[in-house]
């Protein structure tokens, strides 16, 4: 906790950063339609941050550094790394749509993605509420930028719009509360504010002032109800390869804040934060699960199940704290973060399917596109297939695991409520299990419509089948992750 | 790797290679695969009987490894009387029903075979699973590839039929899986069944445990008054989907009962045993009943189906040994004939495309062979004595009447219902002069249906002649397990 600067904890960042701008620089050089040599030096930086993240990551330990501005731990080392492959995969997936729809013009698509995978990066070590602020602008100006990068689409024009000035709105909320926590504890540093939090010496209404607004900017950026109007918009209107962009790695990232701002920086006020969440929970398991019943767009309807989702996820940070006891907090707050990578994992491989069904000028976004796709390509409809049981939680599929977990959090704090809770949240995932069937029927069982076979480059296919292929094998042998996050989470309370 | 291990996995292997591999042009190859590979994870079976020790109602064959560190879920795999005749009838019908969907299925052959064989595999699974959290996923896996032979393979209204299977059984299970866990959390963090079985728990807390597991195990089953998916469900899935629905899945909800509802909520299951009885009951005699005036043959057998089913769980809810291990014959021994009967409706649909009652009329004229089955069949469904479906049934009655004259007397009216709806529809479709044109043109059975129905008529009959091995197996265990159930664990 000394003022050293500690370069070490932000290697990746730098890394990161470097390669950015040298990647927008060298693009100009760039002629090809697919933009192959940028493609090729992102994915590369990208494998090297990665790994350079699952190193740090697996040598464990606690670094503050910057004079204590930005910490690297073992939570948001794994974090970081999730989001960087989840990038790496999403850009797999988006160049073959991209280049279709007149987005490779440029180089773009690469420079933004890696600029607000540093602003995750940035969110995830942020060990100061300003910096963690500076982060979370970052990337949500790149992902702006992304979404309106079909200039001549009104639809992605319009949703670009509607992102942004809700996206501002949100920030706005979570600029001021934190004002109001800086002013209450004379602080930004989360540590600081966490001690002074607890010293129980300053005026609970100011405290409780911030925190509601806190935790409302929190839920507008993890798109909970009743902060979620700006998601199915978005994710219906942005190009589906941008999407796959805001609806995967930046999720984890949105976890990491959520994690560092009320479980690290005021852990004390447990009680009225985790009521929030709870009601912000049901809400959103109950209008995510009820509304994606009615659409007939597919990423309109992944967009209000990611909201009932992401209510899972609610569901599992607020049974931290029993009664002011927090020895459950590790369990609570691990099968949370597990619920979140799992998620990430079967988004990017189901939104990669609908990516690589879109073909020029057809975007294959409506439910009824994927009409018997089952008899054009076994493969990809059995990829979307393990997905869509693993969004509804039925095993052997991952998604059981993350809501077993959740599930089993909430049970353990003992607490009726918490018990009626967790029967709210299956027959709300019974619900969702209906939307979930009726693609796997389309695909199934109903006749095709379009006798076009389905073909990708070899790059989207190897990695689809991979991603596919882990969301059921996790399914089978889970126990790896879920001890990895159970290990970061006990480390970062550790501290 | 044990032998429960490779019964398991070997015919889920075979299930994914064929789904990976197969293709509709060599569909001759993927019939022949799946049969040897169905016919090779019934030979793995086998060991399991000659190796299995009488007389103990231990688990025998038991593996056991750490699977979730995290959570203490173990891979624990065990057979003891209860669950031993299910592993074996289980791969049996499998082989059956690879036979069944021969030259039927046409379309889309490697999936049809390769969901069937995973089916199976999960559902050996379900009953040699000693861990809570196993047996949930295995309960839970064997949902998808069903809900995918109904629709993709169903009559005209399969769609409606697949989301009726799926979501009901879901609903049930999902109070199952809250169930589960909170066990998990009351005996410190284990999944372990075993130690569930010894688990003090209050009155209140097992009331609400026993009604979360009968929430899922009565839909299963299915018991009066939530069986109403089963005749749908029934009618619009192909007959092998059918023969397996009822053969095997139904058995895995009353196999539920038996080793979770009883055993870890004793003093529950005592108190609530009136309410279990009368819906049995009224399982055994009113949907008797309601399966007369069927103009469908499958919603008949469906709902005799739902009548037989109530024989068993009348029978484990009477708490004696008669009772009991008589639930457990009448399972197996439905499991051979409900899946006889499905097949049996089988012949006829592919060669006529209907089911109704009406369509038929004297078909012993031109398929003389098929109808000495279907008799055959039709006679252990009504129970006649020296087939399958006597022994279950006369076991039931007994252990009904030492425990109370009236509920014999009520449970023994269910034999007149059920020879009165088999024997009328036996003579409306199979005797008198031949009906119409299709029935003129039938073909009798060719060799593959002649082999079909044979296994199963041996089976019918031996089981029939010679239930001993299979009360056998079953005694030490039962008799443990109602010893078991006797002792309060109220603390």
């Amino acid at each position: 906790m000394t003022d050293t600067i500690s370069w070490i904890a932000v290697f990746p960042e730098v890394i990161l950063l470097v390669m950015a701008c040298a990647i927008t620089l060298l693009d100009l050089a760039v002629k090809s339609r697919l933009r192959t040599t940028t493609y090729l030096i992102t994915l590369l930086t990208l494998a090297a941050v990665a790994l350079l993240q699952a190193l740090y990551a697996s040598a464990g330990g606690t670094i503050y550094g910057l004079g204590n501005m930005v910490v690297s731990d073992a939570m948001g080392n794994w974090l970081k790394f999730f989001a960087t492959i989840a990038v790496m995969v999403t850009l797999v997936y988006a160049r073959p749509y991209a280049a279709d729809r007149d987005m490779l013009r440029g180089g773009e698509l690469f420079s933004l993605s890696l600029f607000a995978l540093l602003g995750m990066f940035i969110m995830i070590s942020g060990n100061n509420f300003l910096l963690i602020y500076l982060g979370l602008e970052l990337l949500t100006l790149s992902s702006y930028a992304l979404v309106a990068l079909r200039r001549d689409h009104a639809v992605s024009t319009e949703a670009a719009m509607k992102y942004f000035v809700l996206g501002a709105l949100a920030s706005g909320f979570l600029l001021y509360g934190m004002s109001m926590m800086y002013g209450a504890t004379g602080s930004l540093d989360v540590n600081q504010v966490f001690r002074a939090v607890n010293s129980g010496l300053i005026n609970p209404s100011v405290l409780t002032f911030g925190l509601v607004f806190v935790v409302a900017g929190l839920a507008f950026k993890l798109g909970v109800v009743p902060f979620h109007m700006w998601i199915p918009d978005v994710y219906q209107g942005a190009p589906t390869a941008v999407t796959l962009m805001i609806g995967g790695a930046p999720k984890l990232a949105a976890f990491a804040i959520v994690m560092r701002l009320l479980v690290e920086g005021m852990l004390p006020l447990w009680f009225d934060w985790q009521q929030m969440l709870g009601l912000l929970a049901v809400a959103s398991l109950l209008i995510g699960n009820l509304a994606a019943i009615m659409q007939t767009n597919l990423k309109r309807m992944l967009a209000y199940s990611t909201i009932s989702q992401m209510g899972f996820v609610l569901l599992g940070l607020m049974s931290g704290v029993i009664n002011g006891n927090i020895y459950s907090a590790a369990n609570a707050y691990s099968s949370a973060m597990f619920y979140v990578i799992t998620y990430v994992l079967t988004t990017l491989a189901s939104f990669g399917v609908i990516l690589l069904l879109a073909r020029e000028g057809f975007e294959s976004e409506e439910i009824a596109d994927f009409a018997g796709l089952n008899q054009r390509s076994p493969l990809y409809a059995a990829i979307m297939g393990i997905c869509l049981f693993s969004l509804a939680g039925i095993p052997p599929m991952v998604g059981f695991y993350a809501k077993l977990s959740v599930l089993q959090a909430l049970i353990a704090s003992g607490q009726t409520l918490h018990i009626v809770l967790a029967v709210f949240a299956v027959i709300m995932s019974l619900i969702g299990a209906f939307y979930y069937l009726r693609v796997v029927k389309v695909m199934y069982f109903d006749e095709p419509i379009t006798a076009t076979t389905v073909s990708a480059p070899l790059d989207v296919r190897a990695v689809l089948s991979v991603n596919g292929l882990l969301v059921l094998v996790l399914g089978i042998v889970p126990g790896g992750l879920m001890a990895l996050c159970a290990q970061a989470v006990v480390q970062m309370l550790g501290t | 790797m044990g032998l429960l291990s490779l019964a398991i996995w070997m015919p889920i292997a075979i299930g994914v290679l064929l789904l990976v591999l197969g293709r509709d042009d060599q569909a001759r190859v993927v019939r022949w695969v799946a049969l040897v590979g169905a016919i090779a994870s019934f030979l793995v079976t086998l060991p399991l009987y000659t190796g299995f020790a009488l007389g103990t109602a231990e688990m025998q064959f038991v593996e056991k490894m750490v699977w979730m560190e995290r959570f203490n879920v173990h891979y624990h795999l065990g057979l003891d009387g209860i669950s031993f005749w299910f592993v074996l009838l289980t791969a049996f019908i499998n082989v059956i029903v690879v036979i069944a969907g021969w030259e039927v299925i046409t379309s889309r052959v490697n999936q049809y075979m390769g969901a069937f064989l995973i089916l199976s595999g999960l559902m050996i699974g379900v009953f040699s699973a000693l861990d809570g959290l196993l047996f949930y996923v295995f309960f839970e896996a064997t949902l998808i590839p069903m809900y995918l032979i109904i629709g993709i393979w169903g009559g005209p209204n399969k769609i409606y039929a697949a989301f009726k299977f799926f979501l009901y059984t879901l609903l049930g299970s999902l109070l199952l899986l809250i169930a589960l866990i909170f066990l998990y959390t009351k005996s410190g963090g284990s999944f372990d069944i075993a130690i569930w079985h010894s688990l003090p728990l209050d009155s209140s807390t097992q009331t609400l445990i026993f009604f979360a597991f009968f929430a899922a195990f009565a839909v299963k089953v299915p018991m009066w008054p939530v069986h109403t998916w089963l005749p749908d469900v029934h009618v619009e899935a192909p007959t092998g989907g059918s023969a397996v629905l009822a053969a095997i899945m139904l058995k895995l909800g009353a196999y539920g009962f038996l080793r979770f509802s009883m055993p870890i909520a004793p003093d529950a299951a005592r108190e609530w045993a009136w309410l279990m009885i009368a819906l049995s009951l009224i399982a055994v005699i009113y949907v008797g009943l309601v399966a007369m005036v069927q103009q469908d043959m499958k919603k008949l057998v469906a709902y005799s189906s739902v009548a037989h089913m109530g024989f068993v769980t009348l029978g484990f809810f009477i708490f004696n040994d008669l009772g009991v291990a008589g639930g457990l014959v009448q399972m197996i021994a439905h499991g051979f004939v409900s899946g006889a009967m499905f097949l049996c409706i089988g012949v006829l649909y592919d060669r006529v495309h209907s089911r109704e009652i009406a369509s038929y009329g004297g078909v012993i004229n031109t398929m003389p062979k098929f109808t000495a089955f279907a008799l055959l069949f039709a006679m252990a469904n009504c129970g006649l004595p020296a087939t399958a479906g006597f022994v279950g049934e006369w076991m039931v009655i007994l252990g009904a009447i030492k425990a109370n004259f009236w509920l014999g007397l009520a449970a023994s009216t269910a034999l007149i219902f059920g020879a009165a709806y088999t024997l009328w529809m036996f003579k409306r479709v199979y005797l008198g002069p031949v009906a119409n044109e299709d029935v003129k043109g039938l073909q009798d059975i060719n060799s593959r249906e002649f082999l079909m129905l044979t296994l199963l008529a041996i089976a019918v009959l031996w089981m029939g002649v010679h239930p001993k091995p299979f009360t056998d197996v079953m005694d030490s265990s039962v008799a443990e397990l109602l010893k078991h159930v006797a002792q309060s664990k109220l603390n």
